[in-house]
């Protein structure tokens, strides 16, 4: 306990938040790092990501190609693609660069398969008789998937992005180790001279910074949620909907057993 | 790839402890997450609660979490039973859900059926249940199986001798192949544990294989339009 009391004393100690500070501190400056890394590369991969989930959603085309990305993609081990891609970019990018270029890389990288199966499951999710109801009623394509589609899917699309932007902090703390900014520098220096109040501190950092972006992302996905929308609890036809909370990545990611238990019905 | 053959013996020591270091957590993740599970399913106030903490689990991230243990637990920074935990932690985060939901899809008519033909709830447990939300458990612990042989690796950065060194010290040496090496490497063991897990649910289930042949072929008819 007493380790945990003093990593607090570090985190309120005015002196680490001091302008100017020798790194890895100011410890505000880090938490900006991070979310910018955060940010940039989640706003990549979405734009990668996303239009294609949607057009796999929309037409049912290539269903096993996303189910067997993500699968895959589960395998890859960050921290040896963060470390391969590094000396990749390193050989071309000027060193100051290598690292910030490579980390994004490989940061949309692994934000892909998440945000790429929110979009897919979300279209898919979408009642049949509702996208029918469009048809009959004149709508083309583009407009079943922009007034039908796109809105009805929203809860699931963000949940796929929170599933991304949870991945995306997990690995830039790694990322310190190809020295990259960012929280997890605090981390990695806190090893490399046995500080443990900088280990536990900067670890409790990047925890609370976790869950606070992951909050706001629940709270945004519950106001997107809509009637009609793939809501937990508002249907009872599959497992998704017999859920009690907002889907998450356990959820996302089981998406093969889902296929089963809605076959079933 | 001659780099490999000269150092088979390091990498194959290197995958044998990465096996170890996910097979634990595979299956005491899944030890913990069925009676959790079964728990969240059964008694609703509590399954809000539990589904929540599995959440709030899995949204720490993993180095963090790597440091934290040796606080917790009171071992050293560089033991290996802090991975075991760590992963162990993350398993049973995802595990809660699938066992939960999956146990929640058991046909209620089955289940009455059983309690109709006089099964105590321990025997339905283990004869209707279990069996019938078999696949949707298969699929979680394959989810669970890639992601734990996957983080594995990022405790190489506190010094456990699992594949992820090869991540570590190709870096600091700038020798790619021995990253790439790395890489591969563990996606074959993800691919071996995944067939071992399929082979698993057909040999245990061989019901469901039927049923989702069935299931391909209706698909298939509907894809043609038929």
């Amino acid at each position: 306990m007493q380790f945990f009391l003093d990593a607090l004393r570090w985190l309120l100690d005015s002196a680490n938040y001091a302008v100017g500070s020798v790194s890895p501190l100011p410890i505000q400056a880090r938490i900006g790092e991070h979310l910018w890394y955060t940010g940039v590369s989640v706003a990549i991969a979405t734009i990668i990501a996303l239009p294609l989930g949607l057009y796999i959603g929309h037409t049912g085309r290539g269903r096993q190609f996303v189910i067997s990305f993500t699968g895959a993609m589960r395998a890859l081990p960050t921290l040896g693609l963060l470390m391969a891609l590094f000396l990749i970019v390193g050989a071309t990018v000027p060193f100051t660069q290598a690292a910030f270029v490579a980390s994004i890389i490989a940061l949309v990288i692994l934000a892909i398969p998440s945000i790429l199966a929110g979009g897919y499951a979300g279209v898919e999710s979408v009642d049949p008789h509702t996208v029918d109801s469009g048809r009959a009623m004149g709508m083309t394509g583009l407009q079943i998937l922009l007034r039908i589609e796109i809105p009805l899917s929203l809860p699931l699309i963000i949940a796929g992005i929170r599933a991304a932007t949870l991945q995306v902090i997990a690995t830039t703390v790694i990322a310190s180790y190809i020295s990259l900014g960012g929280l997890g520098t605090i981390i990695s220096s806190g090893i490399g001279l046995n500080d443990n109040d900088r280990i536990l501190g900067g670890a409790i950092l990047v925890t609370a910074l976790a869950l606070a972006v992951d909050g706001v992302l629940a709270i945004l996905q519950r106001l997107v949620t809509r009637r009609g929308s793939t809501e937990p609890r508002q249907h009872t036809q599959n497992v998704r909907r017999r859920s009690a909370g907002s889907p998450t990545v356990a959820e996302l990611t089981a998406d093969e057993g889902k296929k089963y238990v809605r076959s079933k019905k | 790839m001659s780099w490999l053959f000269d150092n088979f013996e390091l990498v194959s020591r290197l995958a044998g402890n990465h096996v170890a270091l996910s097979i634990a957590p595979i299956i005491l993740g899944f030890s913990i997450a069925l009676p959790l599970g079964w728990i969240a399913n059964r008694w609703l106030p509590f399954r809000s609660w539990i589904i929540a903490g599995g959440s709030f689990l899995y949204t720490i991230p993993s180095l963090p979490l790597f440091v934290i243990l040796p606080y917790i637990l009171g071992t050293r920074i560089t033991d290996e039973r802090n991975i075991i935990v760590a992963l162990t932690i993350y398993a049973v985060a995802i595990l809660i859900r699938t066992v939960a939901d999956a146990l929640a899809a058991v046909p209620t008519s089955a289940i009455e059926a059983s309690r109709a033909i006089g099964y105590s709830s321990w025997n339905r447990f283990w004869k209707v249940e279990f069996p019938l939300a078999g696949p949707v458990l298969l699929a979680g612990l394959r989810v669970v199986s890639a992601s734990t042989i996957a983080l594995v690796s990022v405790g190489a950065i506190i010094g456990s001798a699992n594949l992820g060194y090869l991540f570590t010290n190709g870096k600091q040496r700038d020798f790619l192949e021995e990253i790439l090496i790395g890489i591969g490497a563990s996606f074959l063991i993800a691919l071996v544990f995944d067939v071992v897990l399929v082979l698993m649910g057909r040999v245990l289930m061989p019901w469901s294989r039927r049923k989702s042949l069935l299931e391909n072929a209706r698909k298939m008819r509907i894809a043609q339009g038929a």
